[in-house]
């Protein structure tokens, strides 16, 4: 699987950055024990741009806070970039975006960004120049001086953004970032992180629930059911390189978001084979 | 939630509350075991158990007059005066009788503290020149003025009334401004599509959408006025309220420590129960509001 | 793309200072309204000096008195101080302790927040008599005690109201719990703390005060207005209170100051007070 798996820029991936196999969790909750995620099984390559979508409570969210070590899987393994989770957390290989950009008022626009760097130790005019080069980067440059509070919503996750990249990650872990914005302001974010992504090839894990948004962005759909948490399908979506404003208007742009969605709906009752759906659905798709 | 379930919540702070104290009780008789008076019982507390202890050191700080026994402050509440009324009766009845007063206060805080916010709310020009004065004469401590004002005023429960109010009136004052502004502006934006005047507004939107802000103030407040009523007796020698016990104790400290902590823990009791009242009704008031942002608390 | 709201916050601390201090100017001329009408009731209705001395007659007695004034106030002074120094130190190493240790908040803070509705000012006798009534460590700790909560919940606050949110992005900084306390922890408390510590000023001084009318040498401020009032010579009372008043103002003002020093990004967003 993962040797017919290329990233964005068409170069073939030497092997999983994340793999997850039979990846369980189960909350121990108040009510009785809560299954959030039922037998995972993934394997993301270098450079890929993969989505998870699936309804609200399906476990997209705890399945990216496995990846980033932040919550402990029951059962199962986890690989990211060839080591524990816990190992990669250490290591710092990730850097993570979350819906809201958790910028500290206390700090500017750009000690916002040399937060990480700070923690390494890094010294001061190296983080200094990083920052810079980062604020540059989400095209923020000259907003370095300014407070979050003075900045847009949009421009607040940008620097969020540029903050996740600061150590030059391999991985980006990004839970519904753009989730609070609107949708124009969505739909040029999109671009930008598109933009950012080929320029750093990062390999990005973009949690969401807006299908328009999961296509248009990634190399890979993975449709999650309703809880317990499966996949229910993995979609490649082979829109051309060069992603923008014309390509929400092709037929195959609509024809993949057409196929994501009745992946979803399909997954309200979600069938135990995963790759089973998948040949059915193209069966279904080139009769 | 299951009525069973919130009981043993909130039974969680009181539970916390007892323990803490329990340990203070410990710690209280355990440096008196270690470095107070020789503890001499024939008799201990009536339980037949004699004891005759001489601590290995000794420190004044934790003797007998300074740090009298637990139990001995529990019994002088037992101990019975000269016309045959037990302590307890005298300081329970002080106690209430400052509790009237400081009650008495506290209305007229409350109620001048949110007129003036409400006034202060609706002209512009009051808030930036009244608010920082009102804030300024806060840190003036109003209470040095106490003996002037019972001395001046020379009707002892009014002059007691004016300074407890005025330790009330501020932080009601302060939270209310917060308060009355804290309504969801789309909400102000329907009452205007009705063309409602401001005292309609006043009333069906500012008035609700603070009090969680004013129960804040209501708890700062209420503690204030047990001290505003207690400081304001001091000057002008009542007889019938707990300062005056609290004097008397401290004339005959020496001869028996015990009934001035006596008085302290009526005080005490009465500053803790003013407290405890507010959050009370506070919980009843709000029991169906939704749960508080931080913006509102103390 | 949307342009941000304002110019950065680059303005030099002398012209914040410039513009807080104009933003008194309404408030200034309000209270001079007031001095001036006071005045004149004063002197139009010759009201009786001891229902309402007017303002010159205060000076007066100020000006009279004023050695004896001012070395009360020195003494009074140094208590207040003392007692703020010792109650907001142990008041926030208190706060750090407990907010570090979940299960010690569980009981401690119930504790605090009822131990700070104890009037306090109770114990004030129990304090002359421990450090006995001439030391001015007795009423030195009844205003250590009466800040000392304040401070130590405000501080537990400040500390635990961190949004989750920002802990789960530190972790995954793999940045340990020193780390957090410093970066996250600690800025996150500030606005709490110096919200104590403002109201700390008025209650140390309070505090200073009141224990001295229980007890204390004649030479502090609590006694001077409770034997000039006593002795119905109320603009001596007043006169003291003048000073009293100027303690409360001035500290209050230092921790404004501090205040803008230590969190300058603080001022630009919520109104004072």
């Amino acid at each position: 699987m993962t040797d017919t798996v290329t990233d964005r820029a068409g170069r073939p991936a030497s092997g999983p950055v994340v793999e997850l196999v039979d990846t369980s969790k189960v909350f121990g909750g108040s009510a009785g024990p809560v299954e959030a995620l039922n037998r995972i099984n993934l394997s993301i390559g270098r450079g890929e741009f993969v989505s998870l979508i699936g309804p609200s409570g399906c476990g997209k969210s705890t399945l990216l806070r496995i990846v980033g070590d932040l919550i402990s899987a029951s059962d199962g393994m986890v690989t990211v970039n060839g080591k524990s989770a816990r190992q990669a957390r250490l290591d710092r290989d990730y850097g993570m975006v979350f819906q809201a950009p958790v910028l500290f008022d206390w700090r500017t626009v750009r000690q916002n960004v040399e937060l990480p760097l700070e923690i390494l130790r890094r010294p001061k005019a190296e983080r200094e120049a990083k920052a810079r080069d980062m604020l540059e980067l989400v095209e923020l440059g000259t907003f370095g001086g300014h407070r979050p509070w003075q900045l847009s919503g949009g421009m607040q996750q940008r620097v969020a953004i540029a903050r996740a990249l600061a150590l030059d990650p391999a991985i980006l872990l990004m839970d519904e970032p753009f989730g609070a914005l609107d949708e124009m302001t969505r739909e040029r974010m999109n671009l930008e992180l598109l933009r950012i992504w080929d320029r750093t090839g990062t390999t990005v894990i973009f949690v969401t629930h807006s299908i328009p948004e999961a296509v248009f962005l990634s190399t890979r759909v993975v449709v999650m059911s309703a809880r317990p948490g499966r996949i229910t399908d993995l979609i490649e979506v082979d829109l051309p390189r060069d992603r923008n404003v014309e390509t929400r208007e092709m037929e195959r742009y609509f024809e993949l978001v057409t196929r994501v969605r009745e992946a979803l709906r399909s997954g309200e009752g979600a069938p135990a084979d995963p790759t089973e759906a998948a040949r059915v659905r193209a069966e279904g798709l080139s009769a | 939630m299951p009525p069973r379930r919130s009981l043993a919540r909130g039974a969680r702070p009181v539970v916390g509350f007892g323990v803490i104290v329990l340990l203070i009780l410990v710690a209280w008789e355990g440096a008196k075991w270690l470095a107070g008076d020789p503890w001499r019982y024939e008799s201990f507390l009536g339980t037949g158990i004699s004891i005759d202890h001489r601590p290995p050191f000794r420190l004044v700080p934790v003797n007998d007059i300074n740090l009298p026994h637990v139990w001995s402050i529990v019994e002088e509440f037992a101990s019975v005066d000269a016309r045959g009324t037990t302590t307890l009766a005298v300081l329970v009845g002080a106690g209430l009788f400052t509790l009237r007063n400081a009650a008495v206060g506290f209305a007229i805080g409350a109620v001048v503290g949110l007129t003036l916010a409400i006034i202060i709310v609706h002209v512009r020009f009051l808030e930036r020149s009244l608010v920082p004065l009102l804030v300024v004469s806060q840190t003036i401590p109003i209470i040095a003025i106490a003996p002037l004002i019972v001395i001046g005023l020379r009707a002892d429960w009014l002059g007691v009334a004016a300074v407890t109010s005025y330790l009330t009136f501020f932080p009601v004052t302060i939270a209310a401004i917060r308060g009355l502004r804290a309504f969801d502006p789309r909400a102000h934006e329907l009452l205007t599509s009705y063309a409602a005047d401001r005292r309609t507004v006043l009333w069906k939107l500012r008035l609700p959408s603070s009090t969680a802000y004013l129960f804040t103030a209501f708890k700062i407040a209420a503690t204030g006025s047990i001290v505003g009523a207690i400081v304001g007796e001091l000057p002008s020698g009542m007889s019938q309220g707990l300062a005056r016990q609290i004097l008397t104790g401290m004339q005959y400290y020496t001869l028996g420590p015990s009934y001035l902590w006596a008085a302290i823990v009526i005080a005490s009791a009465l500053g803790i129960g003013a407290f405890v009242l507010v959050t009370l009704v506070e919980r009843w008031v709000l029991r169906d509001a939704r749960p508080a942002e931080s913006g509102a608390e103390a | 793309m949307s342009v941000a709201v304002t110019t950065p916050s680059g303005r030099s601390a002398a012209a914040r200072l410039g513009s807080g201090i104009r933003d008194w100017v309404p408030a200034g001329a309000v209270l001079g309204g007031f001095l001036v009408a006071w005045q004149l009731v004063v002197s139009i209705f010759q009201v009786k000096q001891f229902i309402l001395p007017g303002p010159i007659a205060i000076a007066e007695a100020w000006q009279a008195d004023l050695p004896a004034l001012w070395a009360a106030t020195t003494y009074t002074l140094s208590e207040i101080i003392t007692g703020l120094v010792l109650g907001v130190t142990a008041g926030l190493v208190a706060g750090v302790l407990t907010a570090r240790f979940a299960t010690a908040r569980e009981s401690l803070m119930p504790f605090a927040i009822a131990a700070n509705s104890v009037p306090i000012l109770a114990f004030a006798p129990v304090f002359n008599n421990w450090f006995g009534v001439a030391n001015p460590l007795s009423k030195a700790m009844v205003a250590a005690v009466l800040c000392f909560f304040p401070v130590m919940i405000n501080t537990v606050r400040g500390l635990t109201s961190v949004q989750p949110a920002a802990i789960e992005l530190m972790r995954s900084y793999a940045a340990g719990q020193l780390e957090v306390f410093r970066r996250v922890r600690v800025p996150n408390a500030l606005p709490f703390i110096f919200t104590a510590l403002r109201l700390s000023t008025t209650l140390a001084t309070i505090g200073a005060i009141v224990g001295e009318y229980f007890a204390a040498p004649r030479s502090s401020l609590g006694q001077y207005i409770a034997t000039a009032s006593g002795f119905l010579n109320f603009e001596r009372s007043w006169a003291a209170i003048v000073f009293a008043a100027a303690i409360g103002i001035g500290l209050y003002f230092v921790v404004v100051i501090l205040e803008r020093i230590v969190m300058p990004w603080y001022g630009a967003r919520d109104e004072v007070p």
